[in-house]
């Protein structure tokens, strides 16, 4: 059961070039993409293709790159100024990093839930309501569908139901987390970026976010940061693994942590850095 | 062999404790002055004034008779300037408090407008009436008119509404416009409803005092010729008018020829500090309630 | 999650993405439109600076600079006008002069009395109630000035004329007290403690901490707002409008009326001086002078504590 266990792990020598599980169709491909925050190079030559309806997991120490990369499947990561990027990153055969591309289009497609849960000063139903609104849908009766369904989706409608109408700063924190994944679900994105999505949360407001990604996984692509090794190989389909901006090893989940490739990744997961 | 002498020491430090002590209590004194000169201030003006309110006083006619002088010409005045001074100066300080904190690219532009505008802060108000005098009274011909008016107070005052604005813009976490952009919403429409929405109280605060200072402002209307004559009520943005202000300022000037002028002027300070009160109030009360903890 | 829901958010989005090209229009336009407000504050300035010059231009041709930068008379409305700035200067620097003595050793003191010495209650109480003082409009204070204080300084000494230079120069003082005090606790305030606990630990008293290292870690701060205060004191108009009166005397005794740069521009604009006249193109000059002397003041200030600040 404890992740942990399976960390201590029976060394297996079988190298794991073919993967076992068959894989879902590509929804990103990172290919040589490298990023520098003015004259820091923050990521170097990643490359990675992360398929459909899977969860995939990014590890690593902090500083190396797993919030930039995942931020940069959005285009959040040009909030920072000075950011510069080359390489191509292609959602579903398109580059996006194409600066052509509408930033607001991609990001209708791709939700993303933050480290520490940001409901807007708003009521519950507001916040739910906010990404369809802003992209037009203004129905009253389509909204509350809208709205009900998202809550369910992110399984806090019960919680709520009785008080769309007051403020989501009454939640409790894991409650918030569960309303910003609503928030995400309601604009119906195909992929879920979340970055460290339970870093702010207690251990059972934890396992809840874990339960609904499980959930989640069958409709929505879900890419997940998290510095928590034992959230990562419970969850997780498949697992990359992030050092000093690059791309250590990316496999499935059961092969890094049962048999990492790298002697690296070993080290990290076996808690000797990180 | 000791450099210290113990005794010596002991008897430095006695004088020198007591010398604490004593400075303790001067400096304590001096805090107290500014405070008991309010105290004098205020209970001089109520004394002098307060029996000189009533409904007559608040509501009459400016006259040159004291026992029948009223107040609701200045009033009035007042009101349509606070009417021209909150729009105009909401309007521009938040554009430009937007601009220089959301919109601009850091850079020499911005910060020369930064420093332009601490600058502007600087400028004695007697000047912002000279600029008004040429400008609005006489280059566009207003004439000396609440419009000429309050577009110079506005113009005053707009320094601070700016930086209160730039203030609490700032305090908007950065996080909730991230998760605005992580929906796909636009700049403009993260601005628009979740940046603005929550500085909104901070920007009512800031916006507010400095509509007390507005208000309060006496030399630029001197400069621009407003009177305290007996004009007609300013039913209108272009009507001639005379403001609380202005008004203490005459009464206290024929003060030496009327004595009951004094405490015209007295009763009306009365009344203009009461309406300071007020907007204070108001604005501790909008940010005590609606500030929003993140 | 039941998707056979007649609600599909993803179409309903594409479709009225295609009627977007207004926000999109707009999304465009505002960075302009901001950029046309936020010019505003500099056509303000723009604005002060071209009918101040324009106008003094105008006043140096019929005056020539000299005769008013070194005239000690000024006599504007007299058959034969003469135009002297001194006097004008000099009421200026001495009401700034008595309000700095005033503002400047209680301003202070206050700052060290709440910075040091007070307990957070008391500094609670106290500093909302100097931020009253700071509210007050001038023209009240011109009243206080006006009405109380000169009656009370010529009840002792009674050769004081009814208006005169010190009384208002007393009162600006007051006016400025909070001023001081707010913006040099803020200085002090931002000393490390480390420091005060660095020459407590020695023994040190209070006193001696606060003038042998916080003041002087602190000073750039607190000469700033005293330079800040001095610029206040010289663009006051109403306080001296009022109870300084209007004599133009180019002396050194504060007992008597003094006109400052402020209170001539009351006295001429609120007159009659006919546009095109000579007297109104002195309002221009004398605002000028006035204006460049409170610039020099706040970048002045501004220079000494970014120049001085120190870094901990």
């Amino acid at each position: 059961m404890s992740p942990l266990t399976k960390t201590k792990k029976v060394k297996v020598d079988i190298k794991s070039e073919t993967s076992t599980t068959k894989n879902n169709e590509v929804v990103y491909d990172t290919k040589d993409l490298n990023l520098w925050y003015g004259e820091t190079h923050a990521l170097k030559d990643v490359n990675l293709s992360i398929h459909e309806k899977e969860v995939t997991a990014i590890i690593g120490p902090s500083g190396c790159g797993k919030s930039t990369y995942i931020k940069t499947l959005n285009r959040m990561v040009e909030l920072v100024p000075s950011v510069r990027t080359t390489g191509v990153i292609t959602y579903k055969g398109k580059n996006i990093l194409d600066k052509s591309l509408k930033v607001e289009d991609l990001r209708t497609h791709v939700g993303m839930v933050f480290q520490k849960p940001n409901p807007f000063p708003k009521s519950i139903y507001e916040n739910i309501a906010y990404g369809p609104k802003i992209h037009g849908i203004r129905n009253k009766k389509v909204l509350d569908e809208i709205v009900e369904k998202s809550l369910r989706g992110a399984s806090i409608w019960d919680e709520v139901k009785d008080r769309l109408n007051e403020n989501a700063y009454g939640l409790s924190g894991g409650q918030q987390q569960r309303l910003c994944i609503a928030r995400c679900l309601a604009i119906e994105p195909n992929v879920i970026l979340m970055d460290e999505p339970t870093s702010a949360l207690d251990p059972k407001s934890t396992l809840r976010i874990e339960e609904l990604v499980q959930e989640l996984k069958k409709e929505y692509s879900i890419i997940i940061v998290t510095h928590n090794m034992q959230q990562a190989a419970r969850i997780s389909d498949k697992t990359a693994f992030f050092l000093n901006g690059e791309v250590v090893e990316y496999d499935d989940t059961n092969n890094i942590f049962t048999n990492p490739e790298d002697s690296r990744t070993e080290d990290y997961i076996s808690g000797r850095f990180g | 062999m000791k450099y210290i002498d113990d005794i010596k020491v002991q008897k430095r430090m006695n004088s020198r404790v007591l010398k604490n002590d004593i400075v303790k209590q001067l400096f304590l004194a001096a805090t107290l002055f500014g405070l008991v000169v309010l105290a004098v201030l205020l209970i001089r003006v109520i004394t002098e004034g307060a029996a000189w309110i009533d409904w007559n006083f608040l509501t009459g006619k400016l006259s040159t008779a004291a026992e029948r002088a009223g107040i609701m010409g200045a009033i009035l005045g007042t009101s349509w300037l606070m009417l021209i001074v909150v729009p105009v100066t909401l309007f521009i300080g938040v554009g430009t408090a937007i601009y220089l904190e959301l919109y601009a690219k850091k850079g020499k532009f911005q910060s020369f407008i930064a420093t332009n505008i601490s600058n502007l802060a600087g400028v004695p108000s007697i000047v912002y009436g000279l600029l008004g005098l040429t400008i609005f009274v006489r280059a566009m011909d207003f004439g000396n008119v609440v419009m000429a008016g309050g577009l110079t107070l506005s113009l005053l005052v707009l320094p601070i509404v700016i930086v209160a604005a730039q203030e609490a813009i700032r305090a908007v976490p950065q996080h909730l416009s991230e998760a605005s952009y992580g929906m796909g919403a636009t700049k403009w429409q993260t601005v628009k409803n979740i940046v603005l929405p929550a500085a909104l109280p901070g920007i009512l605060t800031g916006s507010i005092l400095a509509l007390s200072r507005a208000i309060g402002e006496t030399a630029p209307l001197t400069v621009l010729g407003i009177p305290a004559l007996l004009i007609p009520f300013p039913e209108g943005l272009f009507d001639t008018f005379t403001a609380l202000p202005m008004q203490i300022y005459y009464w206290t000037l024929d003060s030496s020829l009327v004595e009951e002028y004094a405490y015209l002027a007295a009763a009306t300070i009365i009344v203009l500090l009461v309406l300071l009160f007020l907007l204070n109030s108001i604005a501790i009360f909008i940010r005590n309630k609606f500030q929003q903890r993140y | 999650m039941n998707k056979k829901n007649a609600v599909n958010v993803r179409e309903m989005i594409a479709e009225k993405k295609k009627k977007r090209n207004f926000s999109n229009l707009t999304e465009k336009m505002i960075p302009t439109i901001l950029i046309i407000i936020a010019s505003i504050s500099i056509l303000t300035t723009v604005g002060i600076i071209y009918t101040l010059l324009a106008e003094s231009i105008e006043f140096f041709r019929r005056v020539p600079i000299w005769e008013f930068f070194t005239g000690t008379v000024l006599k504007p409305l007299s058959q034969t006008p003469e135009f002297g700035v001194l006097p004008l200067i000099m009421g200026t620097v001495i009401s700034s002069i008595i309000a700095m003595l005033v503002a400047g050793p209680i301003g202070l003191m206050s700052a060290i009395y709440l910075s040091e010495y007070a307990s957070d209650k008391v500094r609670r109480t106290i500093k909302p109630l100097l931020e009253i003082l700071a509210g007050i409009p001038t023209i009240v204070y011109g009243f206080f000035a006006f009405t109380f204080v000169t009656p009370l300084i010529r009840s002792v000494f009674p050769e004081v004329g009814a208006t005169n230079i010190l009384s208002p120069g007393i009162v600006m003082g007051v006016m400025i007290i909070p001023m001081i005090a707010s913006l040099s606790e803020d200085a002090m305030n931002s000393v490390p403690n480390a420091m005060r606990e660095g020459a407590l630990a020695l023994g040190a008293t209070k006193l001696e901490t606060t003038f042998r290292v916080v003041i002087p870690a602190a000073l750039s701060g607190i000469i700033s707002s005293f330079v800040l205060g001095i610029s206040r004191a010289i663009g006051e108009t109403m306080i001296v409008t009022i109870a300084s009166g209007s004599s133009k005397n180019f002396t050194f005794d504060i007992t008597q009326s003094m006109q400052t740069m402020t209170a001539y521009i009351v006295e001429v604009s609120g007159g009659d001086a006919p546009a095109g006249s000579t007297i109104y193109y002195s309002l221009y000059a004398v605002a000028l002078t006035l204006f460049v002397f409170t610039l020099i003041m706040n970048l002045l200030a501004r220079y000494i504590s970014r120049r001085f600040r120190e870094e901990y």
